[in-house]
């Protein structure tokens, strides 16, 4: 092993069944470094940390972990946790039905007995150091996604670990979360933990790292010291080419012209609805991208929900067109020309165990009909026309989604709703926890879309990227529309501070 | 450092695990399997299992005998119980433990109608297939109060079910008195035994022709789809413009259509009824059918024709067990070392071990050679 190294991986290969997933890639993580895994969609980064952590069973390679001579087997998560390799993944894997100090403490306890007490008490202790606000016996489930992602960090740290992986730990956090994170991460740092950090926020890359291993399809592109690698060649080595796609997308947007006159394309008056949102009034344009935005839980998102009639309608009226329609539920929408991408794509998003096929024509098939499906041919036709438009990795469109990467599962669910061909689309989070690469032609679709004539509410945490796509936002504070934005008010600090509110916000 | 792609690598390895893995994934290899192994069993223990005669029977009709003709004759109730099993399995993720005792209501309802509240009737008092459409709505009633307990009021399937498990068999006996109704007419034993001139037993045809239903239905009807979207994501599928709820609901009452099928031919077999006695356990071979088909018992993806397999694969085993005079109360036990043996071999770890090991044999053999 090389010195100062705590793991070492050389040579790992992994194979799913017409996917090669890894093929040859070396990773050293060093004592007290935080190291930047990078890469596309379906790069390979959740491939390898799975099979570091035994997830997935290795084609070939080793792994070697400091103090252990010779190569370390490690066939299960239990192995990686008794060499001291804690993981945090991106999606929550605790147990929604346990309490938040069982979810930290499950499989850790020694012995038959367990001392709940004790068990509390300890919880109680981590949580009030990380400031986490949750209470040990608070059930997690209860618990916003922001504070479970807190509670999945605190197990790995307290497990007392030599290497912490944290694959995409920050993407439902919000900035004063991140902060405290970081910080989180420093100490432990400094404490000679080495910590994996696989995320696609390139600003806390260069916050915190120290160095980067980048890969591209399956493959090792390299290992960079971060000084040595600025942005703009970090994004080239991740997307193979050289290429400012950001500037491209600041020219659309001068482009794509929204007439202020006309009739809205949807416009609701005194809308509220049973998930606790207070009455809103919103209106589209054809043709416009406006977006909402706010702190985590403000929200954004039982806004749009109402709009889709996803939850219980409780008051206000949407006009379509000029014309009164009643959206009582999803159905109702989708038949007026609505789409909705979700927030949580695992849990409203993908049906995982069907096809790619399936999940791209469910929208579609259920709008035409019980008794009419499409024929197979059809289906596959649809399918493989939006696999090659949106660029989805996948092997087939027979391949259940599931076992896609998260960019690509996020590109089904948007080529489903392309596919009905609505007049207006809601984006809520379209592009969390994915890659650049994928964040920048999804920000380009939008665009597209709206000089198509088609309006699109667009939904991010990230301003920058509101800010690139959208001509109009609504600030959402404490579940209630506190302002509207638009021309030259549509900057960073004027967002900023109509998000935190106080006396200049318009109330 | 750029790597050098090694494609030659990708392609060696795919046509090494494709040919054993492709078969031994497949959802159908282990029922089939089974099915296989149960024949070739028989087949050396004994062929003569196989022989299919001509026999007269009560009625002095020419007609086919045999084991073989016994399992697809018998296997009838179990193979419908097994299909509605299914779609109710993959909606809601859980099993309707109560179809013996509605096979029992439907069964005691048609009695009913033909006998028409008598104990002993000689001619039927309606015409049967009125009788049995009338069987159906019941039946589908009772499915339809399980699947709102289900859908509705979000209760385990398998509890939501153990009230009518529990009180089905006494509705049966109550709606006719506690009597045990007996139709002595010939006709209404067509559907159990056999139709006049025709020498294969009826119910096979039944099973055949409520398959050839079920098939057009999922083929026609996005009835499979819908099933699986919502057994997988309910949420997800909400979204889609789905109504989860009302999916569900569909599922047992489908179910419940199947069941009252199968309560008529069970009662057309002997033209009478005993509550506690007429498929009793049938619901734990129903559920088993849908599990050694390979489909998972917490819902999502099915496969229909392995479930109806496995129905087979369990009556095929029953058979044998009798032909070799296991007495039937030993029976389950020889049942159970058999399910076990199908049932683990069928679990997704030991599948992969299996071609897994497979494949590193096939490959140290290469190294040999």
């Amino acid at each position: 092993m090389q010195e100062g190294a705590v793991l070492e991986m050389r040579g790992i290969c992994k194979y799913f069944p017409g996917v090669r997933a890894l093929q040859d890639v070396d990773f050293t993580l060093r004592e007290g470094e935080i190291h930047a895994l990078m890469g596309e969609n379906g790069a390979g980064k959740s491939t390898l940390i799975k099979v570091l952590t035994g997830v997935y069973p290795k084609d070939g390679g080793e792994i070697r972990i400091k103090g252990v001579d010779g190569a370390v087997s490690i066939h299960s998560p239990q192995d990686a946790q008794n060499a001291g390799i804690s993981t945090v993944y991106q999606e929550i894997t605790l147990c929604p039905n346990l309490t938040v100090a069982e979810n930290m403490y499950i499989g850790r306890t020694k012995g038959n007995l367990t001392n709940w007490k004790e068990i509390n008490k300890g919880a109680a202790k981590i949580l009030e150091t990380l400031g986490i606000p949750a209470s040990p016996r608070q059930q997690l489930g209860a618990c916003s996604i922001a504070v479970q992602q807190m509670v999945a960090i605190a197990r790995a740290v307290d497990m007392d670990c030599k290497v912490l992986i944290l694959d995409e730990p920050t993407s439902s956090l919000d900035e004063q979360e991140v902060e405290k994170l970081f910080g989180l991460m420093r100490d432990l740092k400094a404490k000679g933990v080495g910590i994996i950090f696989v995320t696609h926020f390139l600003d806390q890359v260069y916050e915190v790292c120290d160095r980067i291993t980048v890969l591209r399809d399956g493959g090792l592109v390299g290992e960079y010291v971060i000084e040595d690698l600025p942005r703009v060649r970090l994004v080239s080595k991740m997307l193979g080419k050289e290429l400012d796609d950001m500037a491209d997308i600041k020219k659309d947007v001068c482009t794509a012209e929204v007439s202020v006159d006309g009739v809205p394309v949807l416009e609701a008056e005194g809308l509220s609805s049973s998930a606790g949102i207070k009455p809103f009034d919103f209106s589209i344009r054809k043709g416009e991208v406006n977006g909402l935005t706010g702190l985590l839980g403000s929200g954004r998102s039982e806004c749009v929900r109402a709009i889709f009639g996803a939850d219980h309608v409780t008051a206000g009226t949407v006009k379509m067109n000029g014309k009164p329609v009643k959206i009582s539920k999803p159905l109702d929408a989708m038949k007026h020309g609505i789409g909705y991408l979700p927030e949580d794509r695992k849990g409203d998003g993908i049906v995982g165990d069907l096809s790619v096929r399936e999940n791209i024509i469910l929208a579609l098939q259920v709008m035409k009909g019980f008794f009419r499906p499409f024929s197979r041919a059809q289906a596959e036709a649809f399918a493989d026309e939006y696999i090659k438009l949106l660029e989805i990795k996948t092997a087939s469109s027979d391949t259940p989604v599931k076992s896609l990467s998260g960019g690509n599962q996020q590109k089904v669910i948007l080529a489903r709703w392309l596919l009905t061909n609505p007049q207006y689309l809601i984006l809520d989070e379209p592009t969390r926890g994915i890659d650049i690469g994928t964040k920048v032609e999804i920000q380009k679709l939008v665009l597209k879309l709206a000089s198509e004539g088609k309006s699109v509410t667009f939904i991010s945490s990230e301003i920058d990227e509101m800010l690139r796509t959208c001509s109009r936002l609504v600030v959402m504070r404490d579940r209630k529309a506190v302002g509207e934005l638009s021309g030259e008010n549509l900057t960073q600090s004027q967002i900023m501070a109509t998000i935190a509110g106080g006396d200049e916000s318009c109330q | 450092m750029p790597v050098i792609v090694k494609e030659p690598k990708e392609q060696v390895k795919k046509p090494q695990e494709s040919f054993w893995k492709r078969m031994t994934r497949h959802q159908l290899f282990i029922p089939l399997a089974a099915l296989a192994l149960l024949v070739l069993f028989n087949l050396i223990a004994d062929p003569s299992f196989f022989a299919v005669s001509i026999k007269q029977n009560s009625l002095g009709n020419p007609v086919l005998s045999g084991n073989i003709i016994s399992v697809l004759d018998n296997a009838s109730e179990l193979v419908l119980l097994a299909i509605g099993m299914t779609l109710v399995t993959a909606s809601s993720g859980g099993q309707d433990i109560s179809v013996g005792a509605t096979m029992a209501i439907a069964g005691s309802v048609i009695l009913r109608m033909v006998c028409g509240g008598q104990v002993s009737a000689d001619s039927p008092c309606m015409p049967i297939l009125l009788a049995v459409l009338i069987g159906i709505f019941v039946s589908m009633a009772f499915g339809a109060f399980n699947g709102a307990l289900v859908a509705y009021f979000k209760i385990q399937p398998m509890v939501a079910t153990l009230i009518m498990f529990t009180a089905g068999r006494s509705i049966a006996a109550w709606i006719n008195n506690n009597e045990l109704p007996i139709m002595n007419d010939v006709s209404f034993k067509y559907a159990g035994t056999f139709l006049p001139g025709i020498p294969v037993p009826t119910p096979i045809f039944i099973t055949i022709f409520m398959v050839i239903v079920f098939w057009a239905l999922l083929k026609f009807t996005n009835l499979g789809l819908y099933t699986q979207a919502v057994g997988i994501n309910a949420n997800s599928s909400h979204l889609n413009g789905l109504n989860p709820q009302m999916i569900k609901l569909l599922t047992y009452m489908i179910l419940g259509a199947c069941v009252a099928v199968a309560g008529f031919i069970r009662v057309s077999r002997s033209g009478s009824i005993n509550y506690s006695r007429i498929a009793e356990n049938i619901e734990m071979d129903a559920i088993l059918a849908v599990a050694l088909g390979g489909n998972s018992l917490s819902g999502g993806k099915f496969n229909i024709y392995g479930s109806i397999i496995g129905a087979y694969v369990i009556q095929f085993l029953t058979t044998t067990l009798y032909k070799y005079e296991v007495p039937s109360t030993a029976l389950p036990a020889y049942k159970a070392v058999v399910v076990i043996i199908l049932v683990v071999l069928s679990a997704p770890v030991v599948r992969e071990k299996l071609s897994h090991m497979k494949r590193t044999a096939g490959k140290t053999v290469k190294e040999a050679t």
